[in-house]
């Protein structure tokens, strides 16, 4: 995983809320058994006028010229400005994918859908939770000045507006150490193996019918 | 000292350790996998040369790909080779760790919600997960499920546990007893509507009341799988001696030796009368009508008997452009009677209601009619081999293809649309899936979430119908 430590990143606003994980990826794409190049199907649905399917050529697709990400003024945007619980539904991984190979590092809104908040920190995303009022404000700013651009410091917790106003967020200690060190967290949960054991074994102790094995036939039952 | 809520005694029979963060490491005793989320989690076990902790937690199931026609061919006779790549490569996996998988021919494969607890393999008590969002739905046996994504299928195949922080509680409580012809469905759906898709964000959400009480396992299964719709990761209902009854006999189910000590264990599972939560909504089961969502996010729901909402009415400049897009994608005007939309599909099935009961319930309605002639297909598509055979053994096939409904074999089908079953561009669904949002079921196409028995009126009529005037 990419570390995250600062970003100062265009911005590109999608004003909407409950931006659902089908619109950010849909469910054609899915069928992709990579972790990698979902970027070019990212909102497909609402940046192409055609109807993608995996395996076409997408630069020789019609784009939609009203969706926000294909105007000039927000190309090379790493900052996703969004509304209230982006990323609600599904629990597809491919989501923060899509959004990580198109370029986005960051995503600010009010609220997130919890499943698509936790994997984002598993790609190298930060997901920011920020008040409405506050989004309102660089919605608007955002609007109002070509080439606005925020800069995102994580070892500090807060995000500054060109115009010099600060907004602190809160992130998990942990998840912040794993995004600061790009860490793999397998490799940490491995580091306590033995708890995992120990924990195991009372568990099976105590409640022997969760171990049975899942398959019938092999017991023989 | 307050009592533990339900949530408070799953979680805490789980903690393997607790970070000084507050997050803690969980033990997860069951794992469902399918083939969409799974392919990379496994490519990540054996990029680092990693094994499966345990590897009789895992069972899994390929179903969001199936075909739900003829499979006589097997895996030949799926034509899109990017879904039949998908299905063999969940084979590959599971053949190569020696995961138990129902595989797409056996009689026990289905929609891996469908099939867990009809086998048995979730069990109150459990922690259950899937990369599927609606893993929400084992709750209604007392587990604590919930959906993960693939980074964390892996870690749960490599370690056993999750790294989660502890969510919030609340209560959803449904006061006394819904009106004939008001369905589980339709108690989830008025749920959502109250709290809203964001509602239940940051919290497990505990059903509970009298109208929950009196569903049957199989209904609050229907509760529980659309907790994720209100946001909430985790949904569910205490055990009581339904739940137990349910779970008896089944093939992974505890055997005599173990039973008792079982039941014991899972008797305890129910919130303790001085539990407090943090947040409790209440509702009136005898308000609640059959719905009918009318947007593009299961909150945009209404009574079958109301008018499409209008968006000037609403105060907030956020929602009420939700509103205007959702209409506009919709097709629908503002104030129009729900009962005026008419309908190109009709789709029973997915994991909120492809079980018996919801056939039996559906199968009622269509009983000695027949499908409008304007409704271009009506499909009914089983959870699972196993619920289709049960139908078949109560003739409840015969009933649906005798009114014009086609009959198929099992899996997710229409509800995502990831096999050949799908809307067409502008086309109007009544649909028993769990999720309106735009072009879930086919790039265009307009869903409406309703009831099991809703969905049947709607084909018969050609239009949305109060399914209480039909029985009545």
């Amino acid at each position: 995983m990419e570390k995250f430590v600062t970003l100062k990143g265009l911005v590109a606003p999608l004003d909407r809320p409950n931006v659902d994980t089908d619109a950010i990826i849909p469910k054609q794409f899915l069928k992709s058994i990579k972790r990698s190049g979902f970027g070019p199907n990212l909102f497909d649905e609402w940046r192409y006028l055609d109807r993608g399917e995996p395996g076409v050529d997408n630069h020789h697709r019609p784009l939609n010229p009203d969706f926000v990400l294909n105007q000039a003024r927000y190309q090379g945007a790493q900052v996703l400005l969004a509304r209230d619980n982006f990323g609600c539904g599904s629990s597809r991984e491919h989501a923060p994918w899509a959004l990580e190979d198109y370029g986005f590092r960051c995503i600010i809104a009010p609220s997130f859908a919890d499943i698509f908040y936790n994997n984002c920190f598993k790609n190298g995303i930060l997901p920011i939770v920020l008040a409405a009022t506050v989004v309102d404000q660089l919605f608007a700013e955002t609007a109002a000045t070509e080439g606005y651009a925020l800069e995102v410091d994580l070892p500090r917790q807060v995000v500054t507006t060109p115009g010099g106003d600060t907004f602190p967020f809160e992130v998990d200690e942990f998840r912040k150490h794993c995004l600061l060190n790009g860490l793999d967290d397998i490799g940490l949960t491995l580091q306590h193996v033995d708890e995992i054991k120990a924990f195991e074994e009372k568990h099976r102790a105590a409640s022997p019918w969760l171990f049975r094995n899942a398959d019938p036939r092999a017991t023989g039952s | 000292m307050s009592g533990k809520t339900l949530y408070d005694k799953l979680w805490d029979a789980h903690v393997v350790r607790a970070n000084d963060d507050g997050s803690c490491l969980i033990y997860i005793d069951r794992q469902l996998v399918h083939e969409v989320t799974s392919p990379q989690a496994f490519e990540g076990l054996r990029l680092a040369g990693r094994q499966p902790w345990r590897v009789d937690a895992n069972l899994a199931t390929p179903d969001h790909n199936v075909p739900t026609t003829d499979r006589a061919a097997g895996l030949a006779g799926i034509s899109d080779p990017i879904s039949k790549l998908q299905v063999q490569t969940l084979d590959a996996n599971c053949d190569e760790f020696g995961i138990t998988e129902f595989k797409m021919n056996d009689l026990r494969q289905g929609i891996v919600h469908v099939v867990g607890p009809e086998q048995g393999a979730t069990l109150p008590g459990m922690t259950v997960v899937c990369g599927d969002s609606h893993t929400s739905t084992h709750g209604a046996l007392g587990a604590l499920a919930h959906g993960i994504g693939t980074s964390e299928v892996e870690h749960v195949l490599a370690t056993q546990c999750l790294i989660q922080k502890k969510s919030k509680n609340m209560l959803v409580k449904v006061n006394g007893k819904v009106g004939a012809g008001v369905t589980a469905k339709d108690i989830v759906l008025a749920i959502i509507g109250e709290i809203g898709t964001a509602g239940g964000t940051g919290y497990a959400i505990e059903f509970g009341g009298e109208a929950i009480a009196d569903l049957s396992i199989e209904g609050r299964m229907t509760v529980c799988n659309m907790a994720i719709e209100a946001g909430a990761r985790a949904g569910m209902v205490a055990v009581d001696e339904k739940t137990i009854e349910y779970v008896k006999g089944r093939p992974y189910a505890p055997g005599e030796a173990q039973w008792p000590a079982a039941v014991a264990a899972w008797s305890e599972l129910h919130s303790d009368t001085d539990a407090v939560f943090d947040k409790v909504v209440e509702l009136d089961a005898e308000a609640i009508k059959p719905q009918v969502t009318w947007g593009t996010s299961p909150e945009m729901v209404v009574a079958v008997d109301a008018r499409v909402p209008d968006p000037a009415a609403e105060p907030d400049a956020v929602k009420r452009t939700g509103m205007e897009k959702a209409l506009a994608y919709m097709g629908l005007k503002a104030n129009m009677p729900v009962t005026d939309i008419k309908l190109d599909r009709v789709f029973i099935g997915s994991c909120t209601n492809s079980r018996i009961e919801d056939f039996r319930a559906a199968a009622a309605v269509v009983k000695g009619r027949k499908v409008a002639s304007s409704v271009k297909q009506a499909l009914v598509v089983p959870g699972s081999g196993l619920v289709k055979a049960q139908a078949q053994e109560e003739g409840l096939d015969k009933v649906f293809i005798d009114a014009g409904f086609e009959w198929r074999e099992p899996g997710c089908s229409m509800c995502l649309a990831m096999n050949a079953d799908r809307l067409g561009e502008g086309e109007h669904c009544a649909s028993t899936s769990n999720r309106n949002f735009e072009g879930r079921q086919g790039a265009g196409g307009r869903t409406h979430l309703v009831s099991p028995a809703m969905a049947a009126a709607a084909a018969i009529a050609g239009h949305f119908t109060d399914v209480r005037d039909m029985t009545a």
